[in-house]
């Protein structure tokens, strides 16, 4: 690996870092496990002046219970969040998707979302659950809901000196069921298409759906017509498979090498109704 | 004391500890006093003349010692090499180390930067100066072949480099009134080899001699080709090959990258280190496959073929390389398969384009003839209505046929095919796979089932020196070894192969074991250096064993034989009276009489009371010109599972029964076999180099140029049967290749079969979802 020449910071804790990477100005990049960051920087595509490196900073790694909801520190490694009880099953189950295990236990909860890639898993889920983004800089904390902190292509809501410290996921009821449809090429690449599906189900009816498209348009996005649609229906596969039909409107898919833009809103449709049909058997 | 047998045995290969922990030299590894390390300024354009170049930008950054642009070395970059002018017309352009006037594919090198260290010597890259003045860049071998056609050489006045026809049997006869007459057009795509080390080169110079340490298969044919090409006299140049992770052919080149070393560090008189990224070698590592195939064949009504007629385009890319032009005749020879037929016609021609320039993949245009003709079969017990196990067993060769000369003119020396094919069956259970399909069928699953056959051989242990010379290859195809025993009865034996990977460290050490009667354990295996492996022709073509592992035999034999005479004269005994079994020289009739090779190495080197005229060493060397190839082949079964609403395909089942001959090491066998197979899965269903309508590879990393990994496999059933080579003492065939070859046909198969009741008759590699959906979405007429 050969990046550009760069200044380092490694602080400790969380003050720390908000400290140095207000300093730092506007070309200053976060490292947190360095799975997205460290490609970029190696390719020269991103070119930072200071990075800001977390890896020291372990009060950032706590998960803990916070009653409604709990809070997953932005620095605890999907390895962490996989075999945390606390962390909620969506979430869990969506994490053990990415990537391969060396890159589950170096790549960092919180450094996937503020990637903000619209072909990583987690931003979807976030979307879904409808979590908080908690973000850190001198002015003090300020919670971001999911659906304003992605903004476009790799880009948050995050100001340059704002740091993601964790997030907070709403627990849901033990009547929700939960499924992350994954359609990848290998074991290793990124989602061609995932969906994130959320169903509370009480008895064989739809309560309600909550669904997030992975790598469907430049940020994630609801399926708020397949929501609407599911919701108050019966909770069996055909009626799944016609709410889905709605799963690719309103979104702006990529053309790559991987797949194209018709084929992805293709694939929208079919997994949209493969992951409610599981997350409503679970 | 009778010992086990080496041979045969399923050691753990020595080598691994240290290949698998890094914790060995890798040239990257290798630190010297003074080292300076060199970037690769690389073309940005498919084809552009270069109008300015000025490196002396460069010059000022900090850390930088030099920096240098092809005009610098004008007078001393000769032209990297092809080796394989196939025909006496072809058209061979210069393939200069570093471009001067114009650039030909995105990633040819235009510049270096020397300086203290990586880091300053990338930054300085972006200080040189270069205009370029873009021209059409030819992307398609078909529209490069038109009239009027842009060209890649406009000197050369085409883009087409050679013709190349082999005619065999009556072509006329077999053609004519032919009741079966089926054309498919295949397309092989554009793969880029993804050995797990990257390239990398270290130069030292001392005095006006050069030692050059290189991620390379061939440090012997290295060292000669550079010589060649920089004036610098052989003997004064040393080529080392340390341990090197994987090649697949894609580190038997002489590169761009070597020259420019050696020409830079003669320049500076310092050792210089070059290590490419991962990117950068996607982009100028030679590419492998690229070629677009027309077949036909015609047959009777009852399947047996009467012709086969192949005409290919062959992507060289933008220049010749070592063996790059005759990558497609290797193929030649194997499009008649296992099958016997009256007539073949083959025409071949290479098509210069604005990519990078192709050359042997593992394989290496094997795979590409059984991919056409397995498919080909395929499509034949369709139009007759036959079972695809059963057209094939109508036109193969038959175990007692053997010796067997095939249309092409190869004598295949032994085979079993029916053997081979009925334990696959058994192990696939082919008859309740074939039920359970009609099943799915008739239930309309979206899932549906998919069962793919390869009835593969190929020729490989390159090669017969004779034969090669009729092939107009610019080399031989012998192999070298020396075994010497030491004083205290330890050995050391040094072979001309060079091994990336295959365990010859084990192989060559198990052989040794069986031939002297020494522990394993006793047996060193030195090579990929020249001043200590002083002749050879390195590791290609499945050659080490079936080769490389007969010369050591042979040396073996010359040890025996003087060991015997030795140990006669020791035991005062007549030589004919003299036995050697289980590591020790007995005297026949004697029944206490016994002297360990080991005593016979020790007095032999203390020479103290030797036969006259011997001289005082156990020691030997051996050389070995096969005088035929050899033929491996096999059965591959493959059931794949084809997801018809996302195109998905998953291998549910693959079973593989090859015949390598007779096995040295099982263990390493099946490692070849799972590694083989690997990527002929990976052509079937994932890798492809993509190129955009500019030029610009588009597949440079390992984010888009999808390399399958462990998950992305099924569980391999591997079997063999084992028909024994006759045309070599160890009957051994080489096994490097095979998986490669035979598997992509399986899988592709497969997924076509799965899919034939929509109409479909074929999918284009590689397999992906999307040209999966695509085509049952137009086979049903647009809808999905």
């Amino acid at each position: 690996m050969i990046p550009a020449e760069f200044s380092y910071v490694r602080p400790s804790t969380v003050d720390e870092a908000v400290a140095a990477l207000s300093g730092a100005g506007e070309d200053a990049k976060v490292l947190a496990g360095g799975q997205s960051l460290m490609p970029l920087l190696r390719l020269r595509l991103a070119l930072p002046e200071v990075l800001v490196d977390l890896d020291r900073v372990d009060e950032m790694r706590e998960i803990r219970d916070e009653g409604d909801n709990v809070f997953i520190g932005a620095m605890a490694t999907h390895y962490n969040v996989i075999r945390d009880p606390l962390v909620p099953a969506l979430v869990a189950k969506t994490t053990a998707t990415v990537a391969d295990p060396a890159v589950r236990h170096r790549g960092t909860f919180g450094g996937s979302l503020a990637h903000a890639d619209p072909a990583g898993d987690l931003p979807a889920v976030m979307l879904a659950l409808d979590a908080t983004m908690v973000a850190r800089s001198p002015r003090g904390s300020r919670d971001i809901p999911a659906a304003d902190f992605f903004v476009d292509y790799l880009t948050s809501a995050l100001e340059p000196d704002e740091l993601l410290v964790g997030v907070r996921v709403p627990k849901l009821g033990d009547d929700w069921g939960f499924h992350y449809e994954k359609f990848h090429r290998t074991a290793q690449s990124w989602a061609v298409v995932g969906v994130a599906a959320a169903v509370q189900r009480s008895n064989g009816t739809v309560g309600a759906a909550r669904i997030g498209l992975t790598n469907m348009g430049p940020y994630p996005i609801r399926a708020s017509a397949v929501e609407s649609a599911a919701s108050g229906g019966p909770a069996s596969a055909d009626a799944f498979r016609s709410a889905a039909e709605a799963a690719a409107e309103a979104t702006d898919p990529p053309s790559d090498l991987n797949g194209s833009a018709d084929y992805r809103r293709h694939l929208a449709r079919v997994l949209t109704a493969r992951a409610l049909t599981a997350a409503a058997t679970v | 004391m009778t010992t086990a047998p080496e041979i045969g045995s399923s050691r753990k290969r020595s080598e691994d500890a240290r290949l698998i922990t890094g914790k060995t030299q890798w040239t990257d590894n290798i630190q010297l006093p003074g080292m300076c390390y060199v970037a690769f300024l690389r073309s940005p354009h498919a084809h552009a003349r270069i109008t300015n170049i000025d490196v002396s930008p460069a010059k000022g950054r900090t850390g930088v010692i030099a920096a240098f642009a092809g005009q610098d070395f004008a007078d001393e970059q000769g032209a990297l090499p092809c080796a394989w002018p196939v025909t006496e017309d072809m058209v061979h352009p210069d393939y200069l180390p570093l471009a001067i006037n114009e650039v030909r594919f995105v990633g040819e090198p235009v510049a270096i930067v020397v300086a203290r260290d990586r880091y300053a010597a990338a930054d300085a890259l972006e200080a040189i100066e270069v205009d370029y003045e873009p021209l059409p860049p030819v992307l398609d071998m078909e529209e490069a072949l038109k009239e009027g056609a842009d060209l890649v050489h406009g000197d050369k006045g085409t883009n087409k480099t050679y013709t190349w026809v082999f005619e065999q049997g009556d072509n006329e006869a077999a053609w004519r009134d032919a009741p079966v007459v089926i054309e498919r057009r295949y397309i092989q795509q554009r793969l880029i080899p993804s050995a797990m080390e990257p390239r990398a080169v270290v130069v030292a110079p001392v005095g006006d001699e050069y030692t050059m340490w290189s991620a390379t298969q061939v440090p012997h044919i290295l060292r000669t080709v550079l010589s060649v090409i920089t004036a610098i006299p052989e003997q004064k140049i040393r080529v080392i090959a340390p341990d090197v992770g994987g090649g697949f052919g894609s580190k038997i080149g002489v590169t761009a990258e070597e020259v420019v070393l050696m020409l830079a560090a003669r320049r500076l008189g310092r050792p210089l280190k070059w290590t490419e990224s991962r990117s950068e070698g996607n982009l100028t590592v030679h590419h492998g496959r690229d070629q677009i195939q027309d077949i036909a064949i015609a047959a009777d009504r009852d399947g047996k073929l009467r012709g086969l007629r192949v005409k290919l385009l062959a992507d060289m890319g933008a220049y010749l390389r070592l063996v790059g032009p005759g990558v497609p005749l290797l193929g030649a020879f194997m499009y008649n398969a296992i099958y016997k037929m009256d007539a073949l016609s083959f025409t071949c021609s290479g098509v210069f384009t604005n990519k990078t320039p192709t050359d042997a993949y593992r394989g290496a245009g094997r795979p590409e003839a059984t991919y056409a003709i397995e498919r080909l079969m395929d499509e034949l017990a369709v139009e007759l209505n036959l079972d695809p196990i059963e057209v094939r067993r109508r036109n193969w060769i038959k175990h007692e046929e053997f010796p067997y000369t095939t249309i092409a003119g190869l004598t295949y020396d032994s085979g079993n095919y029916e053997a081979a094919t009925e334990k696959a069956l058994q192990a696939f259970e082919y008859d309740k796979l074939r039920a359970e399909q009609a099943d799915r069928r008739e239930r309309g699953d979206p899932v549906q089932l998919g069962i793919g056959i390869s009835t593969y051989t190929e020729m490989c242990g390159i090669a017969p020196s004779r034969v090669l010379g009729q092939l107009n290859f610019g080399g031989g195809g012998w192999e070298h070894a020396s075994v010497r025993m030491l004083a205290t009865g330890k050995v050391e034996a040094v072979i001309g192969t060079s091994p990336h990977g295959q365990g010859h460290d084990t192989t060559m050490a198990q052989i040794i074991a069986d031939k002297l009667g020494v522990p394993w354990e006793d047996v060193k295996v030195l090579h990929g250096d020249t001043a200590t492996s002083h002749k050879g022709l390195d590791t290609y073509g499945s050659r080490s064993l079936a080769i490389g592992g007969v010369a050591v035999v042979n040396a073996c034999d010359k040890v025996l034989e003087k060991a015997k005479r030795a140990a006669a004269h020791l035991m005062e005994a007549s030589e004919q009276d003299i036995e050697f079994a289980n590591g020790a020289f007995s005297v026949r009739g004697v029944a206490e009489s016994s002297l360990p090779i080991q005593d016979v190495a020790f007095a032999v080197n203390l020479a103290h009371n030797l036969p006259d005229g011997m001289e005082p060493s156990l020691d030997s060397d051996a050389t070995f010109d096969p005088e035929n190839f050899s033929y491996p082949h096999g059965t591959h079964l493959c059931a794949v599972d084809v997801d018809t609403e996302t195109g998905f395909v998953k291998i549910r089942k693959y079973v593989a029964v090859d015949d390598v001959g007779k096995v040295i090491n099982p263990l390493i066998v099946d490692g070849q076999v799972h590694g083989g197979l690997a990527q002929g899965i990976a052509q079937a269903l994932y890798e492809e180099g993509v190129y955009d309508a500019d030029g610009n590879l588009t597949t440079t990393t390992l984010a888009d140029y999808l390399v399958p990994s462990a998950p992305d496999l099924p569980t391999f059933h591997t079997d063999r049967t084992e028909t024994p080579a006759t045309t070599n003492p160890l009957g051994v065939k080489g096994v490097g290749e095979a998986g490669t070859i035979a598997s992509t046909p399986a899988v592709v198969g497969a997924v076509v079969d799965a899919l034939r009741p929509l109409g479909i008759n074929d999918v284009r590699m590689p397999c992906t979802p999307e040209r999966v959906w695509q085509a049952i979405k137009d086979a049903r007429g647009g809808a999905s």
